[in-house]
């Protein structure tokens, strides 16, 4: 360990139903890179995604998160946080309330000031006491970076960061994962190659299939 | 993974927030209990314009009580993981809680649950239903109270094992009977002999059975619930 959080995947092979998504695949990266995911529709990016969170355990290989001294002890669910499309927040609740549940259900006393303060940074602060059901598209991928980050997580992965996003909120993002490289790991996983010169790290699935 | 694991504290404290968030979105959309307490009622119904002016024996009537109870907690202890899979909410708990959290958190909403619903059927069973009298209460109390815990025990470990199937609502029924039939036969023996005014300790056996019962499903369901939740 040299001081500093460190994920790995060595080997890493992941099937569904006989058929091999992607195999062989290493990567490492520690605080302070960016470890950019790539690769055209189905090539399994997001399943990748997935493994590293820790939902899905892979066919083959080993994926590792190796804290440093200064993170939290916290279990891997506690030292990262994930934004994606496909993750959906307890509509019923407001934005507020997912932040507070999110906390507990982790374990972790909630601070409502900081939930404030990331509501206002991903501007839907005035819409907090409202049911996420009422957000629109847009909205409900910004309170996914407030859900996210709660916990300040030393370990931010963003699966299509931009997803249903405008202008102000491409801008928002940008800012989140620019801070992000500042203390921890920041994994993104998409398409989008117009920043592809920033990544330190880089995995393309295309060639692991 | 090197991290350290979650502590007992962190660990209660997630689960009783899966329990909450559970409890406070029941309040707030009563899809469970609605349909609960739908079928109790259109059940009952049924028995009562079934038998008409005539009565059943005790052991007929014993049975029936808990036919009720065993059908309409398949109609909505389900539920509970079910809603989970359909609003896509699954990935987000299982990003957050460990396993053991979710199953936990889980168990205890499906017994808060059921343990109301055999109260509310029994209630309105005995106002409604003539001929059900129940002589020895002790033992009528602690099989209700066990009998909520096996059927809240065995309902969240199936319904988290169809909650992924494509016939949840026919599945369930069908996975269920099996697995709470021993739970069934003894509740229902159980309740025979408290309408028969039996002493307490006759019903020792059924009681013995039903706490062994609860223990086995809830240990084998904790120690197999990662693999049924992860992947």
């Amino acid at each position: 360990m040299n001081g500093r959080i460190q994920i790995a995947g060595e080997g890493l092979r992941k099937e569904y139903n006989r058929r091999t998504v992607f195999r062989d695949v290493s990567f490492s990266a520690s605080s302070g890179e960016t470890l950019l995911i790539t690769g055209r529709n189905g090539s399994g990016k997001s399943t990748l995604v997935k493994i590293i969170c820790g939902v899905l355990t892979p066919g083959g290989g080993t994926f590792s998160l190796t804290p440093g001294p200064h993170d939290p002890p916290r279990d891997q669910r506690g030292l990262i946080g994930l934004v994606s499309p496909y993750l959906q927040m307890f509509e019923e609740f407001s934005a507020m309330e997912n932040l507070a549940i999110a906390m507990g259900i982790r374990g972790l006393p909630f601070d409502p000031a900081r939930a404030d303060a990331l509501l206002e940074r991903v501007a839907i602060f005035p819409r907090r006491h409202d049911p996420v059901r009422t957000y629109s598209s847009g909205m409900k991928q910004r309170a996914r970076y407030a859900f996210a980050l709660i916990h300040t997580p030393p370990v931010l992965v963003l699966d299509e960061p931009m997803s249903n996003l405008d202008g102000e909120g491409i801008a928002i993002v940008r800012m989140v994962m620019a801070d992000q490289r500042r203390h921890g790991i920041l994994v993104v996983a998409t398409n989008d190659l117009s920043d592809v010169d920033t990544y330190e790290r880089r995995v393309d699935l295309n060639e692991r299939a | 993974m090197s991290a350290p694991r979650i502590s007992p504290r962190a660990f209660l404290r997630s689960a009783g927030s899966v329990f909450l968030k559970d409890w406070r979105s029941e309040l707030r959309t009563r899809y469970a209990v609605s349909a609960l307490l739908m079928f109790v009622v259109t059940t009952i119904s049924i028995i009562l314009f079934s038998l008409g002016s005539e009565g059943a024996s005790p052991d007929a009537l014993s049975g029936m009580l808990w036919v009720v109870v065993f059908f309409a907690a398949m109609s909505g202890l389900s539920r509970t993981f079910v809603m989970e899979e359909e609003r896509g909410t699954t990935l987000t708990l299982q990003l957050l809680a460990s396993p053991g959290a979710v199953f936990f958190g889980k168990l205890l909403f499906n017994l808060v649950l059921v343990t109301g619903l055999n109260v509310v059927t029994v209630l309105l069973y005995a106002a409604f239903i003539n001929g059900f009298v129940i002589r020895t209460m002790s033992i009528f109390a602690v099989t209700v109270i066990l009998g909520s815990m096996g059927f809240a025990a065995a309902a969240t470990v199936i319904a988290a094992i169809i909650a992924r199937a494509n016939t949840k609502g026919t599945l369930y029924p069908v996975l269920s009977f099996p697995i709470v039939l021993p739970l069934l036969l003894s509740v229902i023996e159980a309740t025979r002999k408290a309408s028969e005014g039996a002493f307490f300790s006759e019903a020792a056996g059924e009681f013995q059975l039903l706490i062994s019962y609860t223990v086995v499903v809830v240990v084998a369901s904790a120690m197999l619930f990662e693999f049924i939740w992860k992947d």
